[in-house]
């Protein structure tokens, strides 16, 4: 031990033991980061209304709450349903677009990536307000569509951005050689490209679902009613009393977004 | 010209057609992208630029910037904004670069393995880590219960619903947004540098404020640039953990709309609001480089 602590830790020779402070700071940073992240699921499972840690009792009564409240499920049906079908949107229309804008080489690509950016640079409080006007006079509000083309226009950026940079490293001459020997354009994609792209395109697709599934702002403008997302439940709930079937459902949330990143690791290695 | 050339020269022309073709229909390939972004967001916003400019007649006037000028409560809430999100930034680079520098320079898979600390709250929802800040600093909450547990202090302590829970809740969803950028362009600087300073006599101390520091210094920019630019637009967090005693210019928007129907005065709030993040975005890519501020934002 005090062999390590005289050892030189960086390219300027400083000894771990001279550091000692920048890891104890380090490690509290992280602490800062981690704890509130993962103190909702042990406090789901608490049995009092205040929430107090560690647990004096265990249930599952907020869970029960959870599941049992048709209100609940219900949003969590729309939550889900609008995360599907806007990566089922989002994901080949900024593929294309990335894939496009990439072989394409004009010199209008760059502004019209500046406009497939503009999403990630507005505020998104601008969007909500924004798209709930344009809605009001289309008959769009609190419908499920609504939701699922606002929300693919928010992940339409992330999906092109994760795209490009993955086509960037990709080498366009081999779909030459594949239409070289007789291939279309589309089938040279479909056979050639993509499947050396997959990986990336997974990853856009994830991030699509969760764009829409953890979105608030613009839900909490344009859904409602049957169609109000889980998100926007629980934001209007927090607003007026700090209810633990809330825990219960965060620790949901977390334990489908873990469920994902996982299964998209998965999916990324077994394509190496 | 050569009579080959001559002979050429056709089917030059029209292999130039056919490329020219073919990079029209790729650059099509982009238009339902960009149709969508266009009738989804520029039109919106366009809309909302018209509204900013009629007064609640429907006639063509300044009134509602007028207004923003000239009323206190509207510069307060400027004001606001803006320590809030000067604090909020400060905060995460005093919290963020040490852990940054430190990640930088353990080894690889060391450091992937700390990284799950600063990619696990950037995956989960924000509401959902809001909320548990709420259970955390609430006055029956986890932290006045430990402190009053061990005797470090009598009263509950109002840890939030007003600027600190604000502060404290907003620093810790912006930090990875500042670590990620700072992280990437820390590990490529070059440790010979570093040797170098060392050797023409450098203390460890001066060689990392004259050479690690200004290295580092685009990825502190870019870093510091999204999480301000962020902290401008926020709206969930503050709205939750200010407990109505903190507004920021976005929860303006929303209560001008939401119990008052005025979108002449949230349009021309949401237009200065914009007008400031473009000029930012623009700032920041002028010092950090555009791709590194965009390839930041999640």
């Amino acid at each position: 031990m005090s062999g390590w602590l005289s050892r030189p830790a960086s390219d300027t020779q400083v000894t771990h033991g001279r550091r000692l402070w920048l890891y104890a700071v380090g490690a509290l940073v992280m602490l800062f980061l981690v704890i509130p992240s993962l103190i909702v699921i042990p406090m789901s499972f608490s049995d009092s209304q205040y929430l107090s840690f560690p647990p004096q009792a265990w249930s599952l009564r907020w869970y029960a709450n959870y599941f049992g409240s048709l209100e609940w499920m219900q949003a969590t049906w729309t939550s889900l349903k609008a995360g599907v079908l806007t990566t089922l949107v989002a994901t080949p229309l900024g593929t294309l677009a990335a894939y496009g804008l990439q072989a394409s080489r004009t010199r209008w690509g760059g502004l019209a990536m500046l406009v497939l950016m503009t999403p990630i640079m507005m505020p998104l409080i601008l969007v909500g307000i924004g798209v709930f006007n344009v809605y009001v006079q289309f008959g769009l509000l609190n419908t499920l569509a609504g939701v699922v083309i606002a929300h693919s226009m928010l992940a339409v950026p992330l999906v092109v951005l994760v795209v490009a940079s993955s086509l960037k490293s990709y080498d366009m001459n081999q779909e030459m050689a594949a239409r070289s020997l007789g291939a279309s354009r589309p089938r040279a994609f479909l056979h050639v490209t993509l499947p050396q792209i997959r990986f990336s395109v997974v990853t856009a697709a994830l991030l699509a679902f969760l764009t829409s599934f953890d979105e608030v702002i613009v839900a909490l403008f344009v859904s409602g009613g049957q169609n109000s997302t889980l998100t926007r439940n629980m934001f209007l709930a927090l607003r007026d009393q700090i209810d633990p079937t809330i825990a219960a459902i965060s620790t949901v949330m977390i334990v489908v977004t873990s469920l994902l990143l996982a299964l998209s690791q998965l999916f990324g290695r077994s394509d190496r | 010209m050569s009579a080959a050339a001559r002979e050429t020269a056709p089917y030059a022309a029209a292999l130039r057609a056919d490329d020219l073709r073919e990079r029209r229909t790729l650059f099509g390939l982009s238009l339902p992208a960009l149709l969508l972004v266009f009738v989804t967001l520029v039109v919106p916003v366009g809309w909302l630029f018209w509204l900013s400019f009629l007064s609640d007649a429907g006639e063509f006037s300044l009134e509602h910037y007028r207004r923003m000028a000239s009323q206190a409560s509207y510069l307060r809430i400027f004001r606001t904004t803006f320590e809030v999100s000067l604090i909020t930034t400060s905060l995460c680079i005093l919290l963020g670069y040490p852990l940054a520098y430190l990640l930088a320079q353990l080894p690889r898979r060391i450091a992937a393995l700390c990284m799950i600390a600063v990619l696990l709250p950037f995956w989960t929802s924000v509401l959902v880590r809001t909320y548990a800040w709420l259970v955390l600093l609430q006055r029956q909450g986890i932290i006045n219960g430990w402190g009053m547990g061990l005797g470090l202090w009598d009263e509950p302590l109002p840890l939030v619903h007003n600027m600190s829970g604000t502060l404290i809740g907003m620093t810790h969803i912006m930090l990875p947004y500042l670590i990620l950028p700072l992280y990437g362009s820390m590990r490529a600087i070059d440790g010979d540098y570093l040797k170098a300073a060392a050797n023409l006599g450098a203390s460890p101390t001066r060689a990392f404020w004259t050479v690690y520091l200004p290295l580092s210094f685009p990825g502190l920019a870019a870093g510091a640039a999204i999480v301000f630019i962020l902290c401008l637009g926020f709206y969930i967090t503050p709205a939750l953990l200010g407990g109505g005693r903190v507004i920021l210019v976005s929860m303006r928007i929303a209560t001008d709309i939401e119990l008052f129907f005025n979108w002449g005065a949230a349009s021309a709030l949401g237009v200065v609001l914009l007008l400031l993040t473009v000029a930012l975005l623009y700032l920041a890519s002028r010092v950090a480089g555009f791709d590194r501020v965009l390839g930041g934002t999640k």
